[in-house]
């Protein structure tokens, strides 16, 4: 499976045009899925159409009580003698009109208080498998996928997929009902003037139907446009003090512009479109509504029909116009539910490239004996681009493994395959025989530790950070860690000690307490293999002395691999291996790789020569 | 109640976590609570604010509120046109063509006049709206650009951003709204006065309905709003969680924490639903309410208006009138109220915007402020500087030293001992709290930042790097530098042959923060960044720790041209990096405990001296007590 990989320059896949492409399609299939989902909630979706069907008629009443009314009262006026009786069924009319008001407004409410917690019980569930799905991909996705369009799909796309079954399914059952069977009684009732009624219909349907689709189209556009402002500021605000450093505040603010003005002529366009569109719908509404008094008015004086029905026509319409200009918005959340959802399912379908293989078992550990035989690696998306080529070593438990090498040699690539954050092309890597893509991810995570070179603090306090791999640690133990690494003391010397909260990504701690604070986070764990990768750069030697002094107790125990620069991180190593362009081009201890004169040797020679000795030629040009 | 709700399902919750499910010491997502969410509805101060952003479209405010006035007129209007048509054109009896006619042709002239009145308002206020959000946006993101970086030191990016976004999206929602409530309004007063023109006894019949209402949403109004802030804040809880989790995934998996975050989002996303259940309840209770009293109105109308007209008292039309007037009586209240939790939320909003804009700027330039000229000598001084994040604890105590014109001098200390502060001081990132720092003979507080920015370039201990192209990250904003200039620097800083092994080159794309990179790879892209500004003086803070001493030669000897003449300060923990500086610095704790240069240092066997031989040497060849006093003398960092 893996030499190909290599050598072949495969296109370069980008996850999150993938992400995107599925956006179009299938909308009908996702469409489905959220029915699916939706229906896990059989009672609740029951009680919301049940009572969108009943609340529908009852509004559906109320113009026709009321043209009762108005007629019984004409009626009555006209004809003095029936007046008792007329009064009468006045008020019967008032008391059924009070009660159809009540119920209506009742159902109304459990209309929407279902349909609305439907979308709120999805959105639950959408919001955890969203969660979790995030959580478990693996790390090339993450390179690939840029982490603000992760959280608009996690926030803005979930939305639009919750709220489907409330703006567009109760939403499409109250207006079938309410346009369906206002438009069959007012036809039945008179057919001229109900279609005169009922006119302005499918014209405000087609545009607004029209319109939504060309917003929606257009949202996807200007969410485009946003994303890009939001990355410029993001990236300035995450970057300041290189923003700062450079002084280049005005071009900065000359990025924003740039963005900030795409973003807004489209939204002016789009309110352009949103505008012309509402003002003709109400209009042809209206327009509808004088025809019918007109005609209506004719017909009253011809004696064809009463004032009283004339007035059902005229509320009929009035209850009707809500319906029709929504049926634009209806057409926006099914257009919306299928963007968002596919973007969104595209995510929770991904597949996760590192996982349990189906036949995988819990990692067992007896001589915690670390292999790499023959491994080679390209990172997914650039297979062109070999970064690792045959390595092969080994390392048994309380042995040490220093690896040293210029940048991009593929130190961090070979700390990161031994947890599986990818899986290598080629060859394979053993923990006691075990190949660790035939072992648990949970068992061989928990063997493994990275402290890793440019490692990720959260915003908490200082001992949630240490405790983070083991929250229920005792506070000894966090203690400990924190001697070991050597930054017990600063904190004690903090006002707030460990209850300290670090600012984002630690950046109110020096580069060097950061890095301790990761070595003492990976400290609380209890792996057979620990990697430090280049975890001490930022720490004096003095520190850095007394943190390998607590560590040698730490290391006995385990396989212990140490990348670093300083050649006093690793000169005590068991076997130093020389990396260079993914190859191992040198490796043996300290004292051997001295004797050989190669490359190593070099290095050793530029960190401990004396400095009189240098060429002076690279005098004062310490830079 | 709201509130009593959440507290309850928090207790319940908790129990869950007593029973080992929840780890004692475990969060997801910043723990900080949103400050100030329960705000007022009408703060003047906030509105101040805000007026200032929509002065310079007070044309606009103007027209569009005489199109929503004129708008409501006709809404107004077309019920009584329709009375007139019913009630002088058809009444039996007394039938009038003319009238119906008449009526027909007002009813055209309303219905024009609505649709350009409308289409007016809409236009003018949604675009004025977009331009005010873009506005307030832009004022707050180029104020960020001049907070200091104590204040960004303390606030998380992401809380901006949702400021950036989320509450300047409010005041726009604000704006639409607030023209729509003077429509609002008016059409309320206007039904109300139409009503009580049109027959005086049976309009206040049915407004009696209005205390009733009132009194309902006296009690209401104070729970729901309870209940709609409990709703919003949990979901930005949730919601930071969530960023939280794609932030520092890679940390999460390395750690295993998968399961024990489920498990914590789980609670957040549950606290989620059940605020957003309760908000959907109090929500909706109001409507069989409001139905209720259109009921009634209706009712009221129908018996005493019907009675009325049977006596003669009433037009027929009018009662038609009333009754269409009743129907749209109660969709103003309905949408004010709506606006309601608006305008309370653009409160809020509203002030999280002026936070914002009212951070201090303590880090300002004099009025008075000279621009650094290129020409100056390039001279750095620390005199008698004392700084700390906190005035309590300084970091830098009593500092003074003079880096001559063209000198390279090098800082180095125990982790944590005020180097990288001190760089920051070079930079004015901070103001100092006694002393001064002068760069090329001015006190950093008299030059512009600006021109000061242009003459100090540097290279941060986190390398950070931009989304975009290589070529655009070492360009950066020196527009005027070719691409020549910045293959020369990739080339100094031996990133060039790494650079062309990437697909596309120096047009090949990083990742997010340079993801696709090796730390070191990203370090050297920052240093050919400081290289392109061009600058008199050149801060390297650990600008070549994650790279090794080979490569870290090669650039040495390539900068020796390049840097001619320049001033150059440098902070490393390997010393072989600073061993030929002209001048080597120790601090320790904020002080300066030695300078001289290598050898010197060497001879007088202090810090330095053991260091260096840390540096170097096998461990088991360190004495103890050397170690000791490296312990004694390191450990309080
Ligand atoms: N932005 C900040 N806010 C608050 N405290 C800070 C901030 N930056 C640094 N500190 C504190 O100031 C002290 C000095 O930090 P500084 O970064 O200057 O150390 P350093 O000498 O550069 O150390 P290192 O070699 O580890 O990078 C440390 O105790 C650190 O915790
Ligand atoms: N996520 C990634 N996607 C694509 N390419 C990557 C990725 N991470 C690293 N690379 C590339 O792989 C190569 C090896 O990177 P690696 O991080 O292993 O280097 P390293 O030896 O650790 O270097 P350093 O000393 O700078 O840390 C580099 O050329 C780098 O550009
Ligand atoms: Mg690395
Ligand atoms: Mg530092």
């Amino acid at each position: 499976m893996t030499s190909e990989a290599i050598g072949s320059a495969t296109k370069p896949r980008n996850s999150l045009a993938h992400v995107k492409a599925a956006g179009w399609g299938k909308g009908l299939n996702t469409l489905a899925r959220i029915t699916r989902m939706n229906l896990r909630h059989p009672w609740q979706v029951a009680f919301a159409i049940g009572s969108t069907i009943i609340a529908a008629t009852l509004q559906l009443l109320i113009p026709q009580l009321l043209g009762r009314a108005v007629d019984q009262t004409q009626a009555a006026f006209a004809g003095g003698e029936a007046g008792a009786i007329a009064e009468q069924a006045l008020w019967i009319s008032a008391l059924l009109l009070l009660l159809v008001s009540t119920l209506r407004g009742l159902f109304t409410m459990s209309q929407n208080y279902f349909a609305e917690a439907v979308g709120h019980h999805i959105g639950y569930e959408l919001r955890l498998a969203c969660y979790e799905k995030i959580q478990r991909l693996s790390f090339s996705f993450h390179d690939q996928v840029h982490s603000g369009d992760l959280i608009t799909i996690g926030m803005l796309d979930l939305e639009g997929v919750r709220m489907f079954f409330s703006t567009g399914v109760v939403r499409m059952v109250l207006l079938t009902m309410l346009i369906g069977i206002g438009a069959y009684l007012l036809i039945s009732t008179d057919l001229v003037l109900g279609l005169l009624a009922l006119s302005f219909v499918p014209f405000v349907a087609w545009r607004s139907s029209v319109t939504q689709l060309k917003l929606r189209a257009t949202w996807l556009d200007l969410q485009e446009r946003l994303s890009v402002l939001s990355r410029v500021m993001e990236e300035n605000l995450g970057g300041i003090r290189v923003v700062r450093a450079f002084a280049s505040q005005a071009y900065e603010m000359l990025k924003f512009d740039r963005a900030s003005k795409n973003a807004l002529g489209l939204a002016h366009e789009r309110v352009d479109i949103r505008v012309r569109n509402t003002s003709a719908m109400t209009f042809s509404f209206f327009f509808a509504m004088g025809l019918v008094l007109l005609f209506g008015g004719n017909k009253v004086i011809a004696g064809e029909i009463s004032v009283g029905r004339l007035t059902t026509f005229l509320t009929f319409m009035t209850i009707l116009q809500m319906p029709v200009r929504q049926i634009g918005l209806m057409v926006n959340s099914f257009a919306r539910a299928s963007t968002c959802g596919s973007r969104l399912f595209g995510l929770l379908d991904m597949d996760i490239e590192i996982k349990d293989a189906p036949d995988a078992k819990p990692l067992e550990i007896s001589e915690g004996t670390l292999r790499f035989e023959n491994v080679s690696f390209a990172y997914p998306g650039a297979e062109g681009r070999p970064i690792l080529r045959n390595v092969s070593f080994e390392a048994r438990r309380g042995e040490t493994v220093g690896i040293v090498g210029p940048p991009g040699s593929g130190k961090s690539t070979i700390a990161h395959l031994i947890p599986r954050f990818y899986d290598v092309a080629g060859g394979a890597i053993t923990l006691d025989g075990q190949d660790i893509r035939k072992a648990t991810l949970a068992s061989l995570r928990r063997e493994v530790a990275v402290v890793q070179q440019d490692a990720f603090l959260f915003t908490t306090t200082i001992e949630n950070n240490i405790a983070y791999g083991d929250p229920w640690a005792k506070e000894s133990r966090i203690e400990r860690a924190s001697e070991s690494a050597q930054l017990h003391n600063y904190v004690l010397g903090l006002p707030t000690g460990y209850q300290t909260v670090v600012g984002e990504r630690g950046v109110s701690l020096s580069g060097g307490q950061r890095q301790r604070l990761t070595i003492a986070r990976t400290m609380m764990l209890k792996p057979s293999v620990i990697v430090f990768d280049d975890s001490t750069a930022a720490i004096d030697a003095a520190t850095e002395q007394r943190i390998r002094v607590a560590m040698r107790r730490f290391a006995k125990d385990r396989v212990t691999i140490v990348i670093a620069h300083r050649l006093s991180s690793l000169m005590h190593a068991d076997q130093i291996l020389f990396l260079e362009n993914g190859e191992i081009v040198e490796r043996g201890r300290h004292e051997e790789l001295l004797a050989k004169g190669g490359r190593y040797k070099a290095l050793y020679e530029l960190q401990v020569r004396p400095g009189d000795q240098i060429p002076s030629d690279e005098d004062g040009s310490a830079g | 109640m709201a509130q009593g709700h959440a507290g309850e399902m928090e207790a319940e919750r908790n129990d869950v976590r007593d029973d080992g499910g929840r780890p004692p010491r475990a969060v997801v997502g910043s723990h900080r609570i949103e400050e100030e969410m329960f705000g007022k509805a009408f703060d003047s101060n906030i509105v101040k604010r805000i007026w200032a952003f929509v002065k310079p479209y007070r044309a606009k405010v103007i027209v569009s509120v005489a199109a929503v006035l004129v708008f409501t007129g006709t809404q107004l209007v077309i019920p009584l046109i329709i009375r007139y048509a019913i009630d002088h054109g058809m009444t039996p009896g007394m039938v009038d063509r003319t009238a119906l006619l008449l009526a027909a042709g007002a009813f055209l002239l309303a219905i024009l006049i609505n649709y350009a009145a409308s289409y007016t308002q809409e236009i003018v206020v949604g675009k004025m709206a977009e331009n005010v959000l873009f506005d307030i946006r832009r004022a707050m993101f180029g104020h960020l650009q001049k907070v200091s970086l104590s204040f960004m030191d303390k606030t998380e990016v992401g809380r901006l951003m949702s400021r950036l976004q989320g509450d300047v999206n409010s005041m726009q929602e604000f704006l639409e709204t607030s023209v729509l409530s003077v429509g609002d309004i008016a059409l309320l007063f206007g039904i109300v006065f139409v009503m009580l023109w049109l027959d005086f006894r049976l309009g206040l019949l049915t407004l009696a309905v209005l205390p009733i209402l009132f009194i309902v949403r006296l009690f209401w109004l104070p729970r729901a709003r309870d209940a709609f802030m409990a709703a919003h804040e949990t979901n930005s809880v949730a919601n930071g969680a969530l960023a939280e989790a794609i932030h520092g995934v890679r940390a999460v998996q390395s750690m295993d924490r998968q399961q024990v975050n489920f498990v914590l989002y789980d609670d957040k996303a549950h606290a989620n639903l059940k605020t957003h259940l309760t908000a959907a309840k109090y929500a909706q209770v109001m409507v069989p309410i409001v139905d209720t009293l259109t009921g009634i109105a209706m009712a009221v109308v129908i018996v005493v208006g019907g009675s009325m007209v049977m006596n003669g008292g009433l037009d027929i039309g009018v009662m038609v009138a009333f009754l269409f007037y009743i129907q749209r009586f109660f969709d103003p209240i309905r949408s004010l109220t709506l606006q309601y939790s608006v305008m309370q939320r653009a409160m809020a909003s509203g002030k999280r915007l002026t936070d914002v804009l009212d951070v201090r700027i303590d880090v300002e330039d004099k009025p008075d402020a000279k621009v650094l000229s290129p020409d100056m000598d390039g001279s750095v001084e620390f005199k008698n500087v004392t700084f700390g994040y906190s005035p309590k604890h300084p970091v830098l105590k009593d500092v003074s030293f003079k880096v001559n014109p063209g000198e390279t001098v090098a800082l180095v200390g125990p982790t944590g001992s005020g180097k990288s502060s001190a760089m920051a001081l070079v930079h004015r990132f901070y103001d100092v709290q006694q002393g001064q720092v002068l760069v090329g003979g001015y006190d950093v507080r008299d030059l512009t930042q600006e021109s000061l920015g242009r003459q100090v370039a540097m290279v941060l201990q986190e390398p950070f790097l931009f989304t975009g192209t290589v070529f655009e990250n070492i360009h950066y904003h020196k527009t005027e530098a070719t691409r020549e200039q910045v293959i020369e620097a990739a080339k100094a800083v031996g990133a060039h042959d790494f650079i062309m092994s990437l697909a596309g080159g120096y047009d090949a794309d990083l990742g997010e923060r340079g993801g696709n990179l090796s730390l070191g790879q990203r370090q050297l892209i920052s240093f050919a960044r400081a290289l392109v500004a061009d600058a008199k003086i050149l801060v390297l803070d650990e600008a070549t720790a994650n790279i090794d001493s080979y490569t870290e030669m090669l650039i040495q000897r390539a900068l020796v041209k390049l840097l001619e003449g320049r001033t150059g300060l440098v902070i490393a923990h390997r010393l072989a990096t600073i061993r030929g500086a002209d001048r080597i610095i120790v601090l320790q704790n904020g002080r300066i405990i030695e300078t001289g240069n290598h050898a010197q240092l060497m001879a007088k066997g202090g810090l330095y001296s053991k260091l260096y031989n840390l540096n170097y040497a096998s461990f088991d060849d360190i004495p103890e007590e050397v170690l000791e006093a490296s312990v004694q003398n390191g450990s309080r960092t």
